[in-house]
């Protein structure tokens, strides 16, 4: 990993990106895709696709034997990425060659805590730095557990996602918004990951609940799959991630993928 | 045996935040947070009500069938010549087993709580069954999540479960065994959070978890320790107790915690063996087994070099799981509990010698304890003292011992 990163890393790159889409008044389209799913190379393919159609940043999944928060498509997806072998340094490597594609966008890591406990959380938010990731997303480290992940990132100037859900109670929502730093992450579903039908009911509700208490960009996540939806939302929140849809169209082909990723960016289009 | 203790006073884990030492927590998903927030401050609400505390004690007496005795192993005893034995008959618990005692208490809680909805995982299928109950005893609707693997060597308990109006429902992910019965368990009630009560059976999860099921447990050491008193005239020297995720043996261990003279001793699974690598011994082999983070708490799991979590072994579903409840790491990191373990010959071995000797048939995760009293007894005095929790009854493993046994016998 030997070349200049000359864009904005961390903190900076997350700022950029979401004034971008704010003076395009709309919201950040953010997929997220398994690291060796279907395998490496194929991950790396679509990840680049997902670039062509457009999209503002990445969620780089990393594998877990027992990710309790995700639903059927995901944990199929990690499941092989695990039987090809897919480990914490096979991640890191996928975020610097994707660099090394110039690819531009902010790239935040997803994992559950286990590995990176195994790996060593500070040493693997150093690596990630040099790798070329942006921040962390880690969906079993609610606050009160984070204080260690916080100081690290701090120091090294990455971002450190938290969660709220629909559930999450007004301190819940002050405490986060205290501690959250890129933006925060609404679970739109109270659920596991995976592509629902319709949007849930109480969503504009929930993200006017969130909002009394913190200007921080938010995210929206959990069942987001198709192009009415991005529709939805598109004024409603900074930015939304889209996985287990985009992860099942590709069973017909990486190209069916980057087409219905492309349907999704249209649908935020500025007028 | 060369066993030295230091022995201190643990009186006053887990903190506010659910830690015992550097052992639990609370590691979930954001969703679930507030449900778990909830439920601490439900639970410690009930502790405070007598009305609570009443109505539990009277369902163990006239329900479970508490107290338990505990009964003298006369012939185990004079055959290995050394200990006293003496067993806590947590098998004729209804339902054979010890974990009624938590799924009657986190029912009432549950019920409490204006949950109808109660949701488990099973492993051996004795907490599904224990819950099955529960809730058929107080009106309540009851899902158990239990591996394909488990239901196939526990069929028995899986019938019984169904005959008690309780859904089962079979899990294919993973190693299809306890451990992704808890995943799907958590699953659904990451989903369901709002209107369903997670009825959990061992001593581990998310706080308030470990600290609730271990109180529920509790009444095992506290009705032993005062028959062992009027029984025997002592305290035990040794309390022995087999630990899969560790409930029966905190529930015993409990009430002994200050007794500095009563040695604490956990007998975790062996499987084939700990050299042979399958095995579900979380603190026999440091190289595969270290502190992380599975199903919502810090303790050790059995992992791989990348944090993935290992598959285990062993012949008895119930002590199957790659992890241990936090309590149990913190006892050993104090060096307050000692942990060994017992291979499946050896449990087998057991579940043969405890059936003929005292005609008592014990679960094949018992038999894990009552291998290690066998190897233990003989090496003590006759007048030191011995008591093991004998935590359930072996008609549930009867098909997987015939298969093994059958034309041995």
């Amino acid at each position: 990993m030997t070349h200049r990163h000359t864009r904005p890393q961390g903190l900076p790159a997350l700022h950029t990106m979401f004034s971008t889409v704010a003076t395009q008044k709309r919201a950040a389209f953010m997929p997220y895709w398994s690291v060796g799913y279907p395998d490496y190379e194929s991950s790396l393919e679509a990840v680049l696709r997902l670039a062509a159609a457009g999209v503002d940043a990445f969620e780089i999944g990393m594998p877990f034997s027992d990710p309790i928060a995700d639903g059927a498509v995901i944990q199929m997806t990690t499941q092989k990425a695990l039987e090809n072998g897919t480990t914490v340094k096979k991640c890191l490597e996928a975020v610097a060659a994707l660099r090394g594609h110039d690819l531009q966008q902010p790239m935040m890591m997803m994992s559950y805590v286990n590995p990176l406990l195994a790996y060593g959380p500070e040493r693997f938010v150093q690596d990630a730095k040099a790798a070329g990731a942006d921040g962390f997303i880690i969906p079993d480290l609610p606050p009160e557990e984070a204080h260690y992940f916080s100081e690290v990132c701090q120091r090294e100037g990455l971002a450190l996602v938290f969660f709220l859900a629909p559930t999450s109670s007004e301190a819940r929502i002050r405490l986060v918004a205290g501690v959250a730093t890129g933006f925060i992450y609404a679970v739109a579903q109270v659920g596991v990951t995976g592509a629902r039908d319709t949007l849930s009911a109480e969503l504009p509700d929930f993200i006017a609940r969130v909002r009394r208490y913190t200007p921080m960009p938010l995210v929206l996540g959990f069942g987001i799959s198709k192009p009415e939806h991005a529709r939805a939302i598109n004024q409603m929140v900074n930015g939304f991630i889209v996985a287990s849809a985009l992860l099942r169209e590709s069973q017909h082909g990486l190209a069916a993928m980057q087409h219905l990723a492309q349907s999704l960016r249209e649908a935020i289009a500025t007028p | 045996m060369s066993d030295f203790y230091i022995k201190t006073g643990t009186t006053s884990v887990p903190t506010e935040r659910g830690y015992y030492g550097a052992f639990g927590g609370r590691f979930v998903p954001e969703t679930i947070v507030p449900a778990l927030e909830e439920l601490t401050t439900e639970y410690a609400q009930a502790m405070a009500d007598p009305a609570f505390h009443a109505e539990l004690a009277h369902l163990q007496q006239t329900y479970t069938g508490r107290p338990t005795p505990v009964t003298f192993a006369r012939r185990l005893t004079e055959q290995l010549g050394g200990a006293k034995i003496y067993l806590k008959r947590e098998d004729l618990a209804h339902t054979g087993a010890h974990k009624i005692n938590n799924a009657l208490g986190q029912a009432l809680l549950a019920k409490r709580m204006g949950r109808h909805r109660v949701i488990a995982e099973t492993g051996a299928g004795q907490h599904g069954v224990a819950s099955a109950t529960a809730a058929a005893l107080l009106g309540l609707e009851c899902h158990v999540y239990m591996g394909s693997v488990d239901m196939a060597r526990q069929q028995p308990n899986v019938f019984r479960m169904k005959l008690m109006g309780a859904e089962v429902i079979p899990v294919e992910s993973g190693s299809k065994t306890l451990k992704d019965a808890i995943n799907e368990a958590m699953r659904d009630w990451v989903t369901n959070v709002r209107t369903t009560f997670y009825l959990l059976g061992s001593a581990l999860g998310p706080h308030p978890y470990p600290m609730m099921v271990r109180d529920f447990q509790s009444v095992i050491g506290v009705e032993a320790r005062a028959q062992m008193l009027a029984l025997a005239g002592q305290l035990p020297d040794v309390c022995i107790a087999c630990v899969g995720g560790g409930s029966n043996a905190i529930g015993l261990f409990h009430a002994f915690r200050n007794d500095d003279s009563v040695d604490l001793i956990g007998v975790e699974a062996g499987g084939s063996g700990i050299d042979s690598g399958k095995h579900a011994a979380r603190f026999a082999d440091l190289n595969i087994s270290r502190p992380g983070v599975l199903h919502g708490t810090r303790s050790y799991v059995m992992q791989d070099d990348d944090g993935q979590v290992r598959e285990t072994h062993s012949i008895s579903a119930g002590l199957d799981y790659p992890s241990i409840g936090p309590e149990h790491a913190y006892l050993r990191s104090l060096e307050r509990a000692y942990y060994t373990s017992a291979t499946d010959d050896e449990a087998l071995a057991a579940f043969r010698t405890l059936s003929e000797m005292e005609g008592i048939i014990p679960a094949l995760e018992t038999a894990h304890a009552v291998a290690e009293v066998i190897k233990r007894a003989p090496t003590m005095s006759r007048d030191s003292v011995l008591l093991v929790n004998l935590s359930g009854r072996g008609d549930k493993d009867l098909d997987t011992v015939i298969k093994i046994l059958g034309d041995r016998l």
